[in-house]
């Protein structure tokens, strides 16, 4: 299959700019609402909904051909639930404190509609690298965008960063007082502030996506009138030509 | 006597304490998909507390078998397919008896499938180990919950549409909002029943 130059990378890109899974599509926002208290849930939590979106978004893909169209949607549940359950067992085993912050939205990964979105839409039609790419931009996408809501909640909230308390990274836990804690406004940490910080970014988006637009619409309308000067000045051009034209004769 | 009021302490907590959407954040989506109608918003929110209450009881034998199984790791793809074909179900259902309404619910009724509230009551159900009627108090208020709150938020939509808003701020933005400030109000029931035990 021949594909324009540069497919690949929009590919990539476009899952975590212009098709943003959670702040474009508004998907998911269950757990980028429930798992955003601290930066280490929302990586933890993005990383494991990578995992889960690439292995069934490649399986998806290298079923296609094979799954009856009539019965698509239970084979991919259960495809992605099979991943999700891997995924629950890996997360209990190894990263015991993620998986009792995280709880039942491990779980709940299942239901998330960017997983079914994407095979539905995309993995069910494309090759698997391509699939594979795809996951990969939305994964990313969608984690970097939980990271953004985490690192507003976490910091107003808790007045700085906590490392080392979820993930493993270190062997005791850091924190990052930025703000003294009294100062520090614990609604951010309440399910409120969650759909604050999420209502606002929203709100900044669509200010920048509308003052695009509006400058977009300004200069179409100063191209607009531009050319219709020229035409008027080419029209008045070519009268005057054939009226010294008359003149002439 | 005193099951009997626990029982229902237990379904006015996870419906109003610990509501499903604005404490827990289980069925964002349809939330806010289906609430700028409030007949729609009525009739997602009536499909929703058919399925959960369903999944409940038919999930919690299912898990006991999964337990003499010993499968227990193989739930969450026992629930969804469960919750999957009773969606399919209740979609008969309702466009048997009301076209209209399935006509309105339309694309929305199979996204309760995906609906996290119903696998989010059934696994918390299995993996907090409830007892059977815990198992259904759980069910029973998370769906009732979400039925109340996705109506009222709708009542409150349909007046934000026509009442001026800043322009980055239309639409869901200041849905957003005015979650939030809905899950402050229900903040303030928190310390309501802080003296009885639940068993939640």
């Amino acid at each position: 299959m021949a594909k324009e130059k540069g497919y690949t990378k929009n590919n990539f890109l476009k899952g975590i700019i212009a098709e943003n899974p959670l702040f474009v599509s508004i998907l998911g926002t269950c757990p980028a609402l429930a798992t955003t208290t601290s930066l280490e849930a929302a990586i933890g939590m993005g990383i494991l909904f990578t995992i889960v979106l690439l292995c069934s978004s490649v399986l998806v893909s290298l079923l296609r051909k094979v799954i009856p169209d009539e019965i698509r949607t239970p084979a991919y549940i259960v495809i992605i639930a099979t991943f999700v359950t891997i995924v629950k067992m890996f997360a209990q085993a190894f990263l015991p404190a993620l998986y009792s912050t995280l709880g039942v939205f491990i779980s709940l990964i299942v239901v998330n509609c960017i997983v079914l979105g994407r095979a539905e839409a995309y993995a069910s039609k494309n090759g698997v690298f391509d699939s594979f790419i795809d996951a990969l931009g939305m994964g990313l996408g969608y984690t970097l965008a939980i990271l953004v809501m985490a690192f507003f909640r976490e910091f107003l909230g808790t007045g700085g960063f906590t490392i080392g308390a979820v993930l493993p990274i270190t062997d005791k836990a850091y924190t990052l007082q930025i703000i003294p804690e009294d100062y520090a406004i614990s609604l951010f940490q309440m399910p409120a502030g969650a759909f604050i910080v999420f209502g606002i970014i929203l709100a900044v988006l669509a200010f920048i996506k509308n003052r695009k637009a509006e400058k977009k619409a300004a200069l179409e309308k100063l191209e607009k009138q531009r050319k219709a000067e020229e035409a008027k000045k080419a029209a008045a051009a070519a009268a005057a030509q054939q009226v010294a034209e008359g003149g002439n004769k | 006597m005193e099951y009997v009021i626990t029982f229902i302490l237990a379904i006015v907590s996870s419906m109003l304490i610990d509501n499903v959407v604005l404490s827990r954040f289980y069925g964002i989506c349809p939330f806010l998909g289906v609430s700028k109608k409030v007949k729609s918003s009525l009739g997602m929110g009536l499909a929703v507390v058919f399925v959960i209450v369903m999944a409940t009881l038919i999930c919690y034998p299912l898990f006991m078998l999964l337990k003499l199984a010993e499968i227990q790791f193989m739930d969450t793809v026992a629930y969804i397919l469960v919750i999957a074909s009773l969606v399919q179900l209740v979609g008969l259902f309702i466009k048997k008896f009301s076209p209209s309404l399935y006509k309105s619910l339309g694309i929305y009724l199979p996204l309760i499938t995906t609906n996290c509230a119903v696998l989010g009551v059934v696994q918390t159900n299995s993996d907090k180990a409830y007892t059977f009627w815990e198992a259904l108090a759980n069910g029973i208020g998370t769906s009732v919950g979400f039925l109340l709150i996705i109506v009222v938020f709708s009542c409150i939509r349909v007046r934000l549409e026509s009442s001026n808003t800043p322009k980055a701020f239309k639409g869901l933005p200041i849905a957003l909002i005015t979650a939030a400030i809905m899950a402050m109000a229900l903040f303030g029931l928190k310390g309501l029943f802080s003296g009885i035990n639940l068993g939640l």
